[in-house]
Formats: structure tokens, C-alpha cells, sequence
């Protein structure tokens, strides 16, 4: 079973001078353990892409199911759990909680299900699997360089143990030896770890990492 | 880390912006809590001066019957009325006093010596007799006499004959029947020799059992007005009840001008709390996008507006206890009047007031950073 299926989804945008067509029925299936970029030009429907697989938006109509389940009807709330459950997020601009250390940033997501029993001890193993030291645990999110912040961002993705991880661009912000960096290791994480990996990108030197590239022109896929 | 923690850390990271609304909060709660204990204060101090008068009954000439006086037979008839009941009829006059070479005038009191235990209490010397010449004079004139030799003993000139003070009267207090701390008692039979008069201006009567209150005023009613109006029934539990809902219209006006400084505390962690809403859009957006619900976004600026609140209100209820004693001290004269538990409980409701003031006003940014669109909330920069 796919771990994500579109099936002839739409997303429009009614705006006062007109609809805007973000999606123009997308059929397309991701497997698990897929590592998938998702190019296109700007006003393709990347982001728009992105945000209904990571179920922060609905489709206008069609269906996408996301681990089996459909969120074309569901309320903030499931959408939210389907979040907090089964996806990894991870931004350009690391997004990491200012006001939390780095682990308390990492277990953050574990303690929203209500594992506060097992969060820090978890927390801690996912960083150090990412490559943070134990010295910097302990340390505000702005203490860190930009790659060791994308590092932190990509454990407290992972710590839910979610189905796929929804990467926009995530080395966009980082010079090209620490986006290599972050590249290896979502690359390691999807071999080694088996974990489902999609990525909205404008690089095409990423394509070395993917099983596939989703290519969308116009809201259609290409 | 908890919602709570969250808060917290919040609240301390703009450590200016929450000490300028903890302040308000602060400066709201001792403004309810001080004018509150204020009001309440003078309240306590009405009920102290007012002496026992609860279970008094007076009566009256009315104002339509045409007359200022009642007659022997009247106050007769009055005395049947009320049954077992004691009704003591008394006159009033203003007349010179002199003592030695000093001239001054002063209130006086005609009321059947008989009667006049019933009524007042000495404090020195002895209840003037029917048969003598003998007066008793207020506290408050014998205190403000000391140097004009109006004592115990004395001899005073009233009109144009000779008292002598036989007693000096305990402090009665503001009473709605008699005010005879500043005043001379003398026996009635003696006033209606020395004035040639035989009638009173009033009669009170001591109502035995307070529940009977009201079946006297009617015996009374029935006897003397049923033809015409003749005369005005009051009893005082029924004037003390008028006075003492002005003295709690104060306390409520006093507490609104309190309440209107905490409702402007109020509007600032509103907007202190818009503001941390603002700042925090994209912040919200992640903690939105990795799985937080509205309602936990909800309570964690909740307890933001709720730890402001609190800490606002419990600096301002330490400090009412200094302005609120300092108030009391100030306005009434006696600041154990602070202590009553009617009081502090004014600290308890501002702070109550406080923190209930800063929840709701929390609400609103609480819900706006709750419902934000997440993926609006993204983009923010």
C-alpha cells in the first residue's frame, strides 16, 4: 500500500479576480521507502503539493490518502494528529522552537502524544543518530550553526518514527559542504532506515539521491 | 517542558513588556482592594458609631397634622399601645448655660426621670431624680467643658435656674432617637415647671423583642392614625438599613473606580498578548505544523495572560495589605477596622478580580494564535 496516493486532486484558490488552479488533477502514488524530489518552476504548485501531503491543506477535490487513511474530510484536529503521527517536517529555515534547548526541541513532538516517560531518553538517541553531540543538547537553537540546526530539525522529524518525511528544500539555507552533509544523511536515513523521503527542490544535483523526481508544470504533473 | 513551561519561558523572554503588565495588574488589584477596604472600612465605622438602636421605634408629630408636638394624651395613648413595650416620651429646647462667668448654650434633653435608665448609661454620679434639681450632662460636653468647669458636681445656670450636675453620661454615639453627648438631660418634670410646658416632642419606645417590631409600629399605627395621619411611625432598623445601603453604594462606586484601573490593566495584557501573538506567528505555524491542536496553542498563551495575572496579583495583594491598612488608619480613625475579615476579603476579590481580569483578556490573542492558518503562519517573516 502506497504511503501517499493522489487520486485526481484539485486545489483551487478562489481569489477576487479569479480561481487560481494550484492542482489540476494529480493521480500519482508514493511507496514506502521511496526517496522522491518533487521539481518544478515557481507557481507550479510545489508548495501547495507539499502542504496537502504534509495534511496542512485539503484538496479542493479528488482524495489523498495518507498512511491509508483519507483527509479530504477530516477536522483540524485529525489533521493535526495525522501530522503530529505520521509525518516528519522539515523547513528550509530549520524552524527550530527559540525558546526550547535542542532537545527539548526534539522531544517536543513525542510530548504532544504524551510520551513524556520516554521523551528525553529518545530525544537523545535520535540526536546523537543525527550527529549531535551531547554537548550541545543542552544549548538554544541559536547557539548553533545553520547545518547542526538542520540536523536537530531533521531528528525532531524523526522522533514520532512518522511514515515519510516532507523536506521543503531543506539545504536551500545552507552552503553547499553542510547541504552535501544533510543531503548524506537523509540519504542514510533512507537506506539504511528504510524511511519514505520527499523533497521539494530546485536543485538538480539532488536527483543523485532519489529513486524519483516528480516534475509539475502548471499545477499538472509533467 | 509542558505547555506551561513554555509560558513561562515566554513570559520571562520579554521580561520588560510582562514586568510593565505585571505592574498594571498590580496597580489594579491594590486600587479595587484599597478602596474596597475603604468603603468597607467607613461602613464598619458607621456601624460602630451607631449606637444599639436596632429594636427603637420613634414616634412622631407628622408633618401634615399641623403641629411640632404631642400631647399628654397622645403620648398616653402611645404608652397603650405598645403594650409591654417601654415608650419614653421626651421634649428638646436650646437654652443658655452658664457656668460660673463662662456663657454658652446648649441642647437640652426633657425625659421622665423614671425613664431615663431605660435609655442612657452613666458614666460617672447618679440618674437625676423627679424631685430634685440635679441634670446630667454628654460625654462630649463634659470633655469640651474641662476648662469652663461644667463637671461632675458643678453648678450650672439654665435660663434663670440653678442645676446641679449630678452625673456625666457614657458616649452614646450617632443615634437617630437622642444625640445627648453633646447635650444636658434634665428631668422632665423639671423642664415642664421651668418652661410651663406639658408636651413632647417625641416618643421613643424600646421594643422588648425585635421580631415585635413590626406588630408595635402596627398597634401604633392603629391607635394613632386611623382617622388621620397624626403621627410619623420610623423604626430604626428600617432608617439604619437606608444608611447603610449609601454606605455600600460608596464602597461600590469607590470599588469601580478600582475596578476601572484594573479593566485599562486589563486592556495592556491584551495587548501585551496581541503583540506576543504577532511576533510569534511563524513560531506558532511550527508548532501548528508538527502537530500541536488549537486547543494546546490556546492554553499555552492562557497561562502566559494567566501567569501575568497572578504574579500581578499576588505583588498587588501584598501591597494592598500596606495601602488598604494605611487607607483604613487614614479614613476611619481606627485601622483595626483593616483586620476584619470583611476587609481582607476585598485583597482576596481585587486579586480574584485580577486574575480573572488577565484570563479573559488572554483569551482572545489565545484564540487568534490558535486559529491561525498554519501555512499563512509558515510563510510569516
Amino acid at each position: 500500500m502506497p504511503v501517499i496516493s493522489f487520486d485526481a486532486v484539485t486545489k483551487v484558490y478562489p481569489l477576487p479576480a479569479g480561481d487560481v488552479v494550484a492542482l489540476a488533477g494529480i493521480d500519482l502514488a508514493i511507496e514506502e521507502g521511496e526517496f522522491v524530489l518533487i521539481m518544478g518552476p515557481s507557481g507550479s504548485g510545489k508548495s501547495t503539493l507539499l502542504n496537502v501531503m504534509g495534511s496542512l491543506d485539503v484538496p479542493t477535490s479528488g482524495e489523498v490518502t495518507i498512511a491509508g487513511k483519507r483527509i479530504s474530510r477530516m477536522d483540524d484536529d485529525e489533521l493535526t494528529l495525522m501530522r503530529r503521527d505520521h509525518i516528519g517536517f522539515i523547513f528550509q529555515q530549520f524552524n527550530l522552537i527559540p525558546l526550547l534547548s535542542v532537545v527539548e526541541n526534539v522531544e517536543y513532538p513525542l510530548i504532544l502524544k504524551g510520551r513524556r516517560d520516554v521523551s528525553r531518553e529518545r530525544a537523545e538517541e535520535v540526536l546523537a543518530a543525527v550527529g549531535i553531540t551531547e554537548s550541545h543538547f543542552t544549548h538554544k537553537p541559536g547557539e548553533l550553526s545553520g547545518g547542526q540546526q538542520q540536523r536537530v530539525a531533521i531528528a525532531r522529524a524523526l522522533i514520532n518514527d512518522p511514515d515519510f518525511l516532507l523536506c521543503d528544500e531543506p539545504t536551500g539555507n545552507l552552503d553547499s559542504k553542510t547541504g552535501t552533509a544533510i543531503m548524506e544523511l537523509l540519504g542514510r536515513m533512507n537506506r539504511e532506515e528504510g524511511k519514505t523521503v520527499i523533497m521539494v527542490t530546485h536543485d538538480p544535483r539532488m536527483t543523485e539521491y532519489a529513486d524519483r523526481t516528480i516534475r509539475l508544470v502548471d499545477g499538472r504533473l509533467a | 517542558m509542558t505547555f506551561f513551561d513554555l509560558a513561562r519561558r515566554n513570559v520571562s523572554r520579554h521580561w520588560l513588556r510582562s514586568i510593565l503588565a505585571v505592574t498594571g495588574i498590580a496597580i489594579g488589584v491594590v486600587a479595587i482592594a484599597t478602596l474596597g477596604i475603604m468603603g468597607n472600612s467607613i461602613n464598619l465605622m458607621f456601624n460602630d458609631m451607631v449606637s444599639d438602636v436596632g429594636d427603637t421605634i420613634t414616634v412622631s408629630p407628622a408633618t401634615r397634622s399641623g403641629t411640632t408636638e404631642l400631647t399628654k394624651r397622645q403620648v398616653d395613648d402611645i404608652t397603650r399601645a405598645v403594650g409591654a413595650n417601654r415608650a419614653i416620651p421626651f421634649a428638646t429646647t436650646f437654652d443658655s448655660v452658664t457656668v460660673g462667668e463662662t456663657k454658652s448654650g446648649a441642647m437640652i434633653y426633657a425625659i421622665p426621670a423614671k425613664d431615663i435608665p431605660f435609655l442612657l448609661d452613666m458614666e460617672a454620679g447618679a440618674y437625676p431624680k423627679d424631685t430634685g434639681s440635679g441634670c446630667v450632662i454628654g460625654k462630649t460636653l463634659a470633655e469640651n467643658n474641662k476648662d469652663t468647669g461644667l463637671k461632675l458636681g458643678a453648678r450650672a445656670t439654665i435660663g434663670n435656674e440653678t442645676l446641679r450636675v449630678v452625673g456625666v453620661l457614657e458616649e452614646r454615639g450617632m443615634g437617630f432617637d437622642i444625640n445627648p453627648d453633646s447635650a444636658i438631660v434634665v428631668p422632665y418634670s423639671w423642664y415642664s415647671n421651668h418652661y410651663d410646658k406639658d408636651t413632647y416632642d417625641q416618643v421613643i419606645v424600646k421594643v422588648r423583642d425585635v421580631n415585635d417590631l413590626d406588630a408595635v409600629k402596627e398597634a401604633i399605627e392603629q391607635k394613632m392614625n386611623r382617622r388621620e395621619n397624626v403621627v410619623t411611625v420610623m423604626d430604626t432598623r428600617g432608617i439604619l438599613k437606608e444608611v447603610f445601603a449609601a454606605v455600600d453604594s460608596i464602597t461600590v462606586f469607590l470599588m469601580g473606580i478600582g475596578a476601572v484601573s484594573l479593566i485599562v490593566a486589563g486592556v495592556s495584557i491584551l495587548n501585551v498578548m496581541l503583540m506576543s501573538v504577532t511576533e510569534r506567528i511563524k513560531e506558532i505555524g511550527v508548532l501548528r505544523s508538527i502537530g500541536t491542536r488549537r486547543s494546546e496553542v490556546m492554553r499555552m498563551f492562557i497561562y502566559e495572560a494567566l501567569i501575568l495575572g497572578l504574579v500581578g496579583a499576588a505583588i498587588g495583594g501584598v501591597l494592598s495589605f500596606g495601602t488598604g491598612y494605611m487607607m483604613t488608619a487614614v479614613f476611619s480613625g481606627n485601622p483595626d477596622y483593616f483586620f476584619n475579615p470583611t476587609s481582607l476579603l476585598y485583597i482576596v476579590f481585587g486579586m480574584a478580580f485580577g486574575i480573572g481580569m488577565s484570563a479573559v483578556s488572554g483569551i482572545y490573542p489565545a484564540w487568534k494564535a490558535a486559529h491561525l492558518n498554519p501555512i499563512q503562519a509558515l510563510r510569516h517573516e
